[in-house]
């Protein structure tokens, strides 16, 4: 690849990736009122999406195969565990991580 | 007066960016050492992590600048990886409004975790919401660019025991997410949200399933408006 299609390659990727950041508030203007169903999307993609990107972390963890996944789903029992005793979210991430980290260095 | 609602803004996000600030180091530093690793000056990563900001497809970015130009596939894959970033517009399009000239940066640096935070956080009354927002957007983009233009700089130089570490990014979604089953008058969302994600993922596999559960998780929920908005406002009263 010469320098000029490297520029082009990393311009499609930030065009693409503008494109969908931008796109709902350039369809959507503030000036006008948001039609009441994508208001109403608006309110209820959120909870999907907390969901959505825990799962999107796991992607790559096989179930079948390796550790069954098994050092993820301690750790993140531990991050559940912790935040519903202290609800401090940096305790919990740290917590977790941690436990995480030992899980796969020395247990897995 | 006005310079002291601004540091308080930035002294009530730089809280809650800490595990994006973990978390963004070590994998920038991790993308930034494959950069330098395949050859390319730290120049790249500093400067696809500023214009780009986005971790899952500056990855792919990287093997693409790697193998032939193709420019067609270049801009589907980019529209792809980053086609959930339509989900965070949507939903903040009520939370950015008024926030005046920061709000083109809002929407240019709108991460996952900017978003995540920017949505989920409950910000006190005697702080500056656009404030907060920019601050959590800025501070998470100079993580990133840090972070990469770091690792492209070392490379593969030095080696830290940090086998693991990007769980901290797993764990940081895990709490947002508890955080908000907690918070929320109806789990209906939540469980769509978890259960089309596991679904697509089994059925489309790790690298095509993002799509897939999003076109799932809207026809689902437009399907469960009317209980969805029920309940919302039962128990409201």
């Amino acid at each position: 690849m010469t320098v000029a299609q490297q520029i082009i390659t990393i311009g499609l990727c930030v065009i693409g990736t503008m494109a969908t950041r931008f796109l709902p508030f350039l369809v959507f203007k503030s000036d006008k009122p948001v039609p009441k169903y994508i208001d109403y999307l608006g309110k209820a993609l959120p909870a999907s999406i907390f969901g959505m990107l825990v799962v999107y972390c796991m992607k790559d963890v096989s179930i079948l195969g390796g550790s069954h996944g098994l050092p993820e789903f301690i750790a993140i029992a531990v991050v559940i565990i912790l935040h519903l005793w202290r609800k401090n979210m940096l305790l919990s991430v740290a917590g977790g991580t941690v436990c995480y980290m030992l899980l796969v260095q020395f247990v897995f | 007066m006005r310079k002291n609602r601004i540091v308080k803004a930035l002294l009530f996000a730089f809280p809650k960016t800490i595990p994006i600030f973990a978390g963004f180091w070590f994998l920038g530093f991790s993308y930034g050492v494959l950069m330098n690793v395949n050859g390319f000056s730290f120049v790249y990563p500093m400067l696809m992590s500023m214009t780009i900001f986005g971790g899952s497809l500056e990855f792919v970015a990287a093997s693409m600048l790697l193998s032939t130009f193709a420019p067609l596939q270049t801009l589907l894959a980019a529209l792809m990886i980053q086609a959930r970033h339509l989900f965070y517009g949507i939903s903040m399009l009520e939370k950015y409004k008024d926030t005046g000239w920061k709000k083109p940066y809002l929407i240019f640096g709108m991460c996952d975790e900017s978003f995540s935070i920017n949505y989920s956080t409950e910000i006190p009354d005697d702080i500056d919401k656009g404030w907060f927002m920019f601050f959590v957007t800025l501070l998470n983009r100079v993580y990133w660019v840090t972070g990469s233009t770091l690792g492209g700089i070392i490379g593969g130089l030095i080696k830290f025991n940090t086998y693991g570490l990007s769980f901290v990014m797993t764990a940081m979604f895990v709490v947002i997410f508890l955080d908000q089953w907690l918070k929320e008058k109806q789990h209906i969302s939540s469980c769509v949200g978890l259960s089309a994600s596991v679904l697509c993922l089994i059925v489309f596999g790790a690298e095509n399933f993002m799509i897939p559960t999003m076109i799932c998780i809207t026809l689902i929920l437009t399907l469960l408006r009317k209980p969805i908005e029920r309940k919302d406002s039962e128990d409201k009263q």
